[in-house]
C-alpha cells in the first residue's frame, strides 16, 4: 500500500504499478516514480546512515542535490553503487539497498559513533593514531573499513558504451522554462541546437509547480514546447542527459543515460553515450538548488527543502508528510505550504524568520487558515529515526545574528515533516568550469556568473533569476542573442505572459542560533553526507585553517558524492561570520568537472577491451598462426616469437632455428620495421640533420646503416636507409620507434626547417618485408624465378634493387641483421603471404626454417649488432657503442653539439661490451646489474648492466651484451652479475662481436 | 599543543574550544636571514629542516596562495624509492626513510600507507627493465622484488591477468614499503612543525620580484610589499620558469598541465598500489574509498591547470584495460595542476648562477614522493652553501656538463 499517494495529480501513471525492494522487502510504486518518490510514497523515511556518526538519514532533496539517499542497485556484475535515490527512475524488479548500517540500517551498531562526536571533530584523525607506530596500519584498515560508500562489482561491466562527437551553433544546458525559452528562440533561425537535460523529462522546475504561462498550466506550456521543438530537424533534443564538463573552445560533454531506466535488459544496446560537443555558443540554464537551514539536528529523517516537497507533490503526486511545519527565510517556500494544503495535509505553521514576513503569498496561505509565524526560527527537531516535532523560538536580528536563544522561550510544535528553505543559489558549476568568475551578490544573497572566458550565457534560476517571468525572458533573450551570434535571422518569439507577484526579500540566515553556543549544542548540519557541522568550521578557523580550501579539506565540506550542491554556500557563509569578514571575500572553492558523477565507461566509450588499442597484424599473420607460432607483443604489433615444432619450448626451438639459419636458410616476417619514404629537392639536406653519416656521399641504389641521435646526442633510433633517387629515400626504423621517428622528423620539418621542401610518406603497412637468411638464401630467390642477378658483383652487400620474384614486383635489399648472407624483400602487403609461401615452397629443397623474434635477437647478438630500446636506453652516445665512424666530422646533424659536452666524452661512460660467463654454463637474466667487488655493501657500487643474453646455439656457450663503465678498453677482465639470490657469477668481459668479425659471411 | 589521543579526549571533553592555530598567520617581517619561495610540500619542507637541521630561526615562507593548493594539493600521492639510477634511488630513498618517521617527526598524522606500489609488465622489454630495476635497487639496498602473473592475481583480485587481455600482464615490480600519503596533511604537518621552530608562513604573498645587486641576493618583491632577505630559495614548481625569469635565468623545463581525478567513495577494493607504463594508468584507493586515478601529462605547455578531456578519457580506457570490473564507477571530481619537467626527467635541486640564490624544481609529474628528502637537502644547499652529496648530482650545472640522470627510459610514467 503507498500510504502516501495521492489520489490524483502528479506526472505518475497509477494504472502501471511497478514492484521493487528496498533492503529486501518488497513495495509497490508507479511508472514515472524516482526511487525516492516511490520510496516516500511507501512511508519509507529511514535511507542511509551518515558517513562519520552513522546518523540515521533520510530523503532531503529531489535530484542531484541529494546528499543522503545513496544506495545501491542491484548486485553481481551490474550492479551500481553510490546512485542518488532521486536521481534512479523506477522500474520493475528495481532492488536497492542502504549503504550503511550494521547489522540494519534501522539498527547500526556504529551509531555509537555519534555518542563520542566530540572527540571526532573536525581533522582529528591527524592528530592522533601516530603511536606506536606500527599500529598506524591496523587503525587505518578500520578507517578503511568503515569510510567508503557503495560496493564496486567485482566482475567485467556487461554493459558497453560509445562516444560521440557533434558541433552544433547552440549548446543549451538544461530544459527549464529559461533552457526551452532560449530553445524556441534558437530553433526557428534554423541554427543547429542541442537541448540536453538530466532529467528524464524536459521542463525542470515546471514540472513541480502550479504556475500557469500563457494562461495554460505550466505543463501543458511544457508539452507544446516540446512539440514545437520537436518540429525542428536542426533541433536535437537530448532528455536524461548531464552536461557534466566545460573545456576550453566551448568543448562541452554530455552523458546520455540510454538504458539504466528500463532495468533489466539483455545488455545489447549501449548503457550511456558520451556527447563530445563543440558549441559555437553555450546557454547555461541548469536552474538553482535551493539551500537547506542550518538548525540543530537539522538532518533528521523527515526534514526536507521546501521545493523537494512540492516536487514530490506535484509531480510525483507523493505526500510526504501529514503533519507538516514550513521553516523559511524567503516567500519561495510559502508555495510548498500552498502544495500541502491542497495535497490534504495539516500545515501547522509557517516559521518565517522574516519580521517582515512575506509578500502575496502569506496572505493566500494565512487565506487557508495557515499560522504563519514572522520572527520565529526552528532551532532544534526532536525524535529519532524520523522527526517528531520542532522547537521554535523566537527570533530577530538586531545588528547581528544573537549568539544564543533564551531556553525559556523554546515552543515545541509536533510535526512528521519539516519543509525547509534557505534560499536558493543558482548552479553556477558549468559557468564556472568553463573560466567564468563568479561573485557574491549581495542583494540576491549568492553567488551569480560574472563574466565569461568562453562563448557562454546564464540565463534563469542559474543567473539568480528566481521569477518564472524572469527565467522566461532570459531564456528568450540568450537564445536570441546566440543567433545573433551565429548570423543567423532572429525570431520574433514574444515572451509569453505570466502573472507575477509581489515578494519580499530574503534574509540572509546562514546558522540559526541555539540554546547553547555551536560548540556544545547539538549539532548543526552543513554537509549531511561527512557530517560536517557548525561546530567543525569554526574548529578550522580556530586552529588556522582559514582559507575556504582549506576548511574543505580540513572539514571535508562538500567532498561528498554531492560535491557540496546541498550544503557549500551554507558553510562558506558561516565561514565567513568566523572569520568576520563578508561572504564576497571568502570565495568559493573551485567548481570542477563532473556535474554530477558519470561513469568510468562512459568517459572510456567504445575504446576498451580487444578496441583499447587494436592489435596490428602483418599480412602474413594467419600462415605463421596456423604454423602453430607464439606470438610477442612489441608496440602495437604481435609478432611471431618463436615457431615451436611439436611441444618444443622456447629454448629448444630457438636453437634449431638459429642453426638452421647459419647453416641453409631462414626466413622472417620483419614486415613491422617502420618504413618512411621521404622525396623533395631538398631531402638530402633533410637527411644530413637527421643522420649521423654522409647522406649526400651515398649514390643511388646503396643502402646504409643510420642512427639518429636526440638533441642530447644519445642514440635515438636506427635503421638501414637506402637512395632510391637523387631526391628519394626510403627509411627503415625501429618496431617500436615507427611512430615516434615519424613525428620526431615531421616534428623538425614542420616547426625548425619549413623551408626545406621534404615530403615524408609513411609506407609501414604498404610494404610487407621478407627476410631470407642464410648461405643458401641466394639460391633460394633465384629458384622463385629472380629476374636480376643476385650475385655479389652486380648486388652487392648494402645495396637495393627492384626485382621480380614469382611474377611479382619486388624491392630487395642485401642487408642483414644476422651475418649471414641475407636479402630483404619489400612486396605490396597484399602479394605478401603469396610470396612466403611461394618461398615456404621452394625453401623445402633448402631446409627453410621459419624463425621469430627471438631468433632474430639471439642471431643479431652473436653478431654483436644493438638493439635500440633494449641495448640503449636513452643514455648511450654513438662513441659508446663503437660508433664513432658513424659520425661525420664535415657536417652538423642533431645531437652533434651535445657529444662535445664533457660527460660525452667522459673515459669512463658506460660502454658497449660483450661477456661471457667465467663458467661457460650459467645464462644470465637481462637486466641484471654488473658490479665488481663482491664484498661491498649497499648501495653496492654498479658498474653496468646486461642488456641482452642468450645461450648462443652456433657458439655453444652462454653470450650477453652489456653496458659496462670503461667497457672500451677492459676487454679480458673481469666482472661480476649480481644475481637476485645475492650470488655473483664472474664475467669475462670481450669484444661485443661473438661471430665472424671479419663480416665475411654476409659480405660473401 | 602536543597532538596526542589523550589532548584529543581532554579537548573534546572541552568542546574543542582550547585548540591553537596549528600555524601563526603574521604580518611579514622587512628582513629575513632566508625567503623560501612557495609554500607548497617542498617549500614548508625545506623551512622545517632549515630551522630542524641548521638552527635557522628568522625564516619566511612566502606563499602566492594557500599553502599546499598546488601541485601538493593535486596530486595523486603515490610515495615510491624505486628510481633506476643511483643518483636517484638514493635521494628518493632518503625521502622514503624520512617519510618513515614523518608523522612522528611533525607530531601530525600525515597518513603515510605503506600498501605498496606494483608496477606492471605487459612486454618483454617491459621485464627487462624491470629486472633491471629490480637488480639495481637491491644494490642500492632499496626493498624491491618481480611478482608473477599469479602473485598479482591473489594481491589483487580485481586486476586483469588474463592471458587474453589486450597488453598481457607478464609480471610486476613491487616495492612494499611504498605506498601513499594523505597530501594536505603533509602540507599542513611541515607548516605547523615549521611554524613552531619560529618560522613565519605568509600566505597571500605572491613574489613579484627578485632583487639582486652585484649578483648578489638581496631580497624580494611581494604584493606585500618588499622584503630583504640574505638567501632566497624557490620552490614553485611549474612556475619556476617564471621566478627565474625574475631573476634573468632561464631553466631547462617545460611547464605542462597533469591531471588526475577521483572516483565516488567505495568500500575497500583495492588496497595497494597499482602503475603501468605500457597502458598508461595508475590507480590506487584512498583511506576515504575514492580511487585516485592519474593521467598522463597534456602534451601543450602552459599555466592554465587546465587539461583536455581528451586525456581524461584514455587514462579511464587504460583503468578498464586493468580493472574491466571499475567501468561501472563513476568520476566524481577531475582536476589538473601544472608539472614543471626536466629533460632528464630528474629535478634540480641547486645553487644558481646568483648569489644566495637557490632553486628547487624539475619534479615533474613525481614530486610528492620527495617531499620530505627535497625539503632536507635543499636546507642543507642553502644552509651550507653547497649541495649536499645526495642532491650535487641534480645541480643546474649538469645540462651543460650532460651529466643527465636519465630516469625517462626506465619509467615512462614517472610518478
Ligand atoms: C595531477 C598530478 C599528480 C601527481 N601525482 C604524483 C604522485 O602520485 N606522486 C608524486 O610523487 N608526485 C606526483 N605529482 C607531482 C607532485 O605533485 C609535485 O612534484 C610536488 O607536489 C611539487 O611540490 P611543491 O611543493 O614543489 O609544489 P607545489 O605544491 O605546487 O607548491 C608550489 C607553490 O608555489 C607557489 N607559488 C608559485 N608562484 C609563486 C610566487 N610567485 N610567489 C609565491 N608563491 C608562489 C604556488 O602557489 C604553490 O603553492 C603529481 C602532480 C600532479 C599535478
Amino acid at each position: 500500500m503507498q500510504k502516501n499517494r495521492l489520489q490524483s495529480g502528479g506526472r505518475i501513471d497509477r494504472t502501471q504499478v511497478l514492484n521493487f525492494r528496498f533492503n529486501g522487502r518488497a513495495y509497490q510504486g508507479c511508472a514515472g516514480d524516482t526511487l525516492a518518490s516511490a520510496l516516500l510514497a511507501n512511508g519509507v523515511y529511514l535511507i542511509g546512515r551518515s558517513f562519520k556518526l552513522h546518523r540515521p538519514r533520510g530523503i532531503v532533496g529531489s535530484g542531484a542535490e541529494e546528499p543522503n539517499a545513496i544506495v545501491q542497485i542491484g548486485s553481481g556484475a551490474a550492479t551500481l553503487p553510490n546512485q542518488c535515490a532521486t536521481q534512479v527512475l523506477l522500474y520493475e524488479g528495481l532492488d536497492a539497498n542502504s549503504l550503511r548500517g550494521w547489522p540494519s540500517v534501522q539498527f547500526d551498531v556504529g551509531s555509537i559513533t555519534n555518542w563520542f562526536s566530540r572527540f571526532l571533530a573536525a581533522g582529528f584523525y591527524y592528530k592522533t593514531f601516530m603511536a606506536p607506530r606500527k599500529l598506524w596500519s591496523f587503525y587505518e584498515k578500520l578507517i578503511r573499513d568503515s569510510a567508503g560508500w557503495g560496493h564496486a562489482p567485482t566482475k567485467a561491466d556487461p554493459d558497453f558504451y560509445e562516444h560521440r562527437n557533434a558541433h552544433c551553433d547552440v549548446l543549451i544546458a538544461g530544459a527549464g522554462p529559461a533552457g526551452l525559452m532560449a530553445a524556441l528562440a534558437a530553433a526557428n533561425s534554423g541554427a543547429r541546437v542541442i537541448i540536453a537535460d538530466e532529467q528524464s523529462e524536459f521542463g525542470g522546475r515546471l514540472l513541480s509547480q502550479t504556475d500557469e504561462i500563457d494562461s495554460m498550466a505550466a505543463t501543458d506550456w511544457v508539452a507544446q514546447a516540446i512539440n514545437t521543438l520537436a518540429q525542428h530537424e536542426n533541433v536535437r533534443m537530448l532528455p536524461r542527459s548531464t552536461v557534466f564538463g566545460y573545456f576550453d573552445h566551448n568543448f562541452v560533454t554530455i552523458a546520455e543515460h540510454c538504458t539504466d531506466h528500463l532495468g533489466a535488459h539483455k545488455h545489447t544496446t549501449v548503457r550511456e553515450r558520451l556527447w563530445r560537443v563543440r558549441a559555437r555558443q553555450v546557454i547555461l540554464a541548469q536552474g538553482a538548488f535551493e539551500r537547506p537551514l542550518v538548525f540543530c539536528n537539522n538532518d533528521r529523517p523527515g526534514v526536507m527543502l521546501a521545493s523537494a516537497v512540492s516536487t514530490y507533490v506535484n509531480r510525483y503526486g507523493v505526500c510526504p508528510g501529514r503533519e507538516v511545519v514550513v521553516f523559511a527565510n524567503n516567500d519561495s517556500a510559502y508555495r510548498c505550504a500552498l502544495d500541502l494544503d491542497a495535497a490534504g495535509a495539516s500545515v501547522k505553521a509557517v516559521i518565517d524568520s522574516r519580521a517582515t514576513g512575506a509578500g502575496d503569498l502569506q496572505q493566500e496561505v494565512e487565506a487557508l487558515g495557515i499560522t504563519v509565524m514572522t520572527g520565529h526560527v526552528v532551532t532544534n527537531t526532536l525524535g529519532s529515526q524520523q522527526i517528531r516535532a520542532v522547537q521554535i523560538a523566537k527570533f530577530s536580528i538586531e545588528g547581528t545574528v544573537p549568539a544564543t536563544l533564551p531556553a525559556q522561550d523554546l515552543v515545541t510544535i509536533q510535526c512528521d515533516l519539516l519543509a525547509m528553505s534557505g534560499g536558493w543559489s543558482p548552479a553556477v558549476h558549468l559557468h564556472s568550469q568553463s573560466g567564468g568568475r563568479i561573485t557574491w551578490s549581495e542583494e540576491l544573497h549568492c553567488f551569480v556568473p560574472d563574466g565569461t572566458t568562453q562563448n557562454c550565457v546564464s540565463a534563469g534560476a542559474g543567473n539568480g533569476a528566481w521569477e518564472l517571468h524572469d527565467c522566461l525572458r532570459q531564456g528568450l533573450e540568450a537564445g536570441k542573442a546566440a543567433i545573433e551570434y551565429c548570423g543567423l535571422e532572429i525570431s520574433d518569439l514574444a515572451e509569453p505572459k505570466t502573472e507575477g507577484i509581489e515578494t519580499n526579500s530574503l534574509q540572509p540566515l546562514w546558522r540559526v542560533p541555539a540554546v547553547k553556543a555551536p560548540d556544545r549544542c547539538p549539532k548543526q548540519f552543513l554537509d549531511f553526507q561527512n557530517d560536517t557541522s557548525v561546530a567543525d568550521v569554526r574548529l578550522a578557523v580556530r586552529e588556522g585553517y582559514r582559507n575556504v580550501e582549506h576548511v574543505k579539506r580540513y572539514t571535508a565540506l562538500g567532498f561528498g558524492t554531492d560535491q557540496g550542491k546541498l550544503g557549500n554556500i551554507n558553510g562558506m557563509a558561516v565561514l565567513a561570520e568566523y572569520l568576520g569578514e563578508p561572504i564576497a571575500n571568502v570565495g568559493t572553492t573551485t567548481f570542477r568537472p563532473a556535474y554530477t558523477p558519470t561513469s568510468f565507461g562512459t568517459c572510456a566509450g567504445e575504446t576498451v577491451g580487444q578496441l583499447f588499442d587494436p592489435v596490428r597484424k602483418t599480412a602474413i599473420h594467419e600462415w605463421h598462426e596456423a604454423a602453430g607460432a607464439k606470438f610477442e607483443t612489441v608496440g602495437q604489433w604481435l609478432r611471431p616469437w618463436y615457431f615451436p615444432d611439436g611441444d618444443e619450448d622456447l629454448d629448444a626451438a630457438v636453437k634449431r632455428e638459429c642453426l638452421a639459419t647459419r647453416r641453409s636458410v631462414g626466413i622472417m616476417d620483419a614486415s613491422t620495421l617502420g618504413k618512411i619514404d621521404v622525396q623533395g629537392p631538398d631531402a638530402v639536406k633533410f637527411l644530413e640533420r637527421i643522420y649521423t653519416h654522409d647522406v649526400g656521399k651515398m649514390k643511388v641504389g646503396r643502402c646504409a646503416y643510420g642512427i639518429m641521435l636526440g638533441e642530447d646526442g644519445m642514440l635515438k633510433d636506427d635503421g638501414v636507409m637506402a637512395r632510391l633517387g637523387e631526391q628519394h629515400f626510403y627509411l627503415t626504423t625501429t618496431t617500436g620507434g615507427a611512430a615516434s621517428v615519424m613525428s620526431w622528423l615531421e616534428l623538425w620539418l614542420q616547426t625548425e626547417w619549413p623551408d626545406l621542401d621534404v615530403y615524408l610518406t609513411s609506407v609501414t603497412d604498404h610494404y610487407s618485408t621478407i627476410s631470407v637468411a642464410g648461405p643458401t638464401s641466394r639460391q633460394l630467390l633465384q629458384a622463385i624465378d629472380c629476374d636480376t642477378s643476385l650475385d655479389a658483383a652486380d648486388f652487392p652487400f648494402m645495396s637495393t634493387q627492384t626485382a621480380t620474384l614469382c611474377n611479382l614486383p619486388v624491392r630487395l635489399f642485401r642487408v642483414s641483421f644476422s651475418g649471414e648472407l641475407a636479402f630483404e624483400i619489400n612486396v605490396a602487403s597484399d602479394h605478401a603471404l603469396t610470396l612466403w609461401c611461394a618461398l615456404m615452397d621452394a625453401g623445402k629443397n633448402f631446409d627453410i626454417t621459419p624463425y621469430g623474434t627471438e631468433s632474430m635477437h639471439v642471431l643479431r647478438a652473436e653478431k654483436g649488432f644493438v638493439i635500440v630500446g633494449q641495448d640503449t636506453d636513452g643514455s648511450v652516445t654513438p662513441t659508446d657503442l663503437h660508433m664513432s665512424w658513424m659520425l661525420a666530422s664535415d657536417k652538423d646533424f642533431l645531437g652533434k653539439r651535445s657529444l662535445r659536452r664533457p660527460d660525452a666524452l667522459r673515459a669512463d661512460r658506460k660502454q658497449w661490451v660483450g661477456l661471457i660467463p667465467a663458467d661457460k654454463t650459467t645464462v644470465i637474466a637481462e637486466g641484471t646489474q654488473l658490479i665488481e667487488d663482491t664484498a661491498a655493501r649497499a648501495p653496492v657500487p654498479m658498474c653496468g648492466h646486461i642488456s641482452s643474453s642468450y645461450d648462443s646455439p652456433t657458439l655453444g656457450h652462454p653470450i650477453a651484451l652489456a653496458l659496462l663503465k670503461g667497457g672500451l678498453e677492459r676487454a679480458g677482465e673481469k666482472v661480476y652479475a649480481s644475481l637476485a639470490n645475492g650470488k655473483a657469477v664472474p664475467m669475462t668481459v670481450t669484444s661485443p662481436v661473438f661471430y665472424d668479425p671479419q663480416g665475411e659471411r654476409q659480405r660473401d | 599543543m602536543k597532538y596526542s589521543a589523550l589532548n584529543l579526549l581532554r579537548n573534546g571533553l572541552r568542546h574543542n574550544r582550547d585548540w591553537p592555530e596549528a600555524w601563526r598567520h603574521p604580518e611579514p617581517k622587512s628582513h629575513y636571514d632566508v625567503i623560501i619561495v612557495g609554500g607548497g610540500g617542498h617549500g614548508l619542507a625545506t623551512a622545517y629542516y632549515l630551522a630542524k637541521e641548521h638552527g635557522l630561526r628568522n625564516i619566511a615562507v612566502l606563499e602566492k596562495n594557500w599553502i599546499g593548493g598546488g601541485n601538493t594539493a593535486r596530486n595523486t600521492t603515490i610515495v615510491r624509492s624505486n628510481y633506476l639510477w643511483t643518483e636517484a634511488a638514493l635521494l628518493y630513498e632518503k625521502s622514503m626513510q624520512l617519510w618513515e618517521g614523518l608523522s612522528n617527526d611533525l607530531n601530525y598524522n600525515v597518513m603515510f600507507s605503506q600498501r605498496g606500489v606494483y608496477n606492471l609488465g605487459h612486454t618483454l622489454q617491459d621485464m627487462r627493465d624491470i629486472e633491471r630495476r629490480v637488480s639495481a635497487n637491491r644494490l642500492n639496498g632499496l626493498d624491491a622484488e618481480i611478482v608473477t602473473p599469479d602473485q598479482l592475481k591473489r594481491a589483487i583480485p580485481a586486476l586483469n591477468t588474463s592471458a587474453s587481455a589486450r597488453y598481457p600482464i607478464l609480471g610486476a615490480s613491487l616495492q612494499r614499503r611504498a605506498g601513499v600519503a594523505r597530501h594536505d596533511a603533509v602540507a599542513w604537518g611541515f607548516a605547523r612543525a615549521a611554524d613552531a621552530l619560529g618560522v613565519d608562513i605568509i600566505e597571500q604573498c605572491e613574489v613579484t620580484g627578485i632583487e639582486r645587486r652585484n649578483n648578489k641576493v638581496t631580497g624580494v618583491q611581494t604584493s606585500r610589499g618588499h622584503i630583504t632577505a640574505d638567501k632566497v630559495g624557490v620552490v614553485v614548481a611549474g612556475h619556476a620558469s617564471v621566478l627565474a625569469n625574475m631573476a634573468g635565468l632561464r631553466l631547462p623545463i617545460q611547464s605542462h598541465p597533469l591531471q588526475a581525478f577521483v572516483s565516488e567513495p567505495l568500500k575497500p577494493v583495492l588496497d595497494t598500489v597499482v602503475m603501468s607504463n605500457a597502458v598508461h594508468g595508475y590507480v590506487s584507493q584512498s583511506d576515504k574509498g575514492e580511487l585516485v586515478i592519474g593521467a598522463g601529462i597534456d602534451a601543450y605547455n602552459g599555466y592554465g591547470q587546465r587539461g583536455s578531456f581528451a586525456t581524461i578519457e584514455h587514462a579511464l580506457q587504460a583503468i578498464i584495460e586493468l580493472f574491466p570490473s571499475f567501468s561501472r564507477l563513476r568520476l566524481l571530481r577531475l582536476w589538473g595542476g601544472i608539472v614543471d619537467v626536466c629533460p632528464d626527467a630528474c629535478p634540480i635541486i641547486s645553487k644558481t648562477p646568483v648569489n644566495g640564490l637557490y632553486f628547487n624544481c624539475g619534479w615533474g609529474t613525481g614530486g610528492f614522493k620527495a617531499t620530505p628528502g627535497s625539503g632536507w637537502a635543499f636546507a642543507h644547499t642553502i644552509a651550507r652553501n653547497r649541495p649536499h652529496e645526495l642532491n650535487a648530482p641534480f645541480s643546474l650545472d649538469r645540462f651543460a656538463t650532460g651529466a643527465l640522470v636519465d630516469e625517462h627510459g626506465a619509467a615512462a610514467v614517472a610518478h
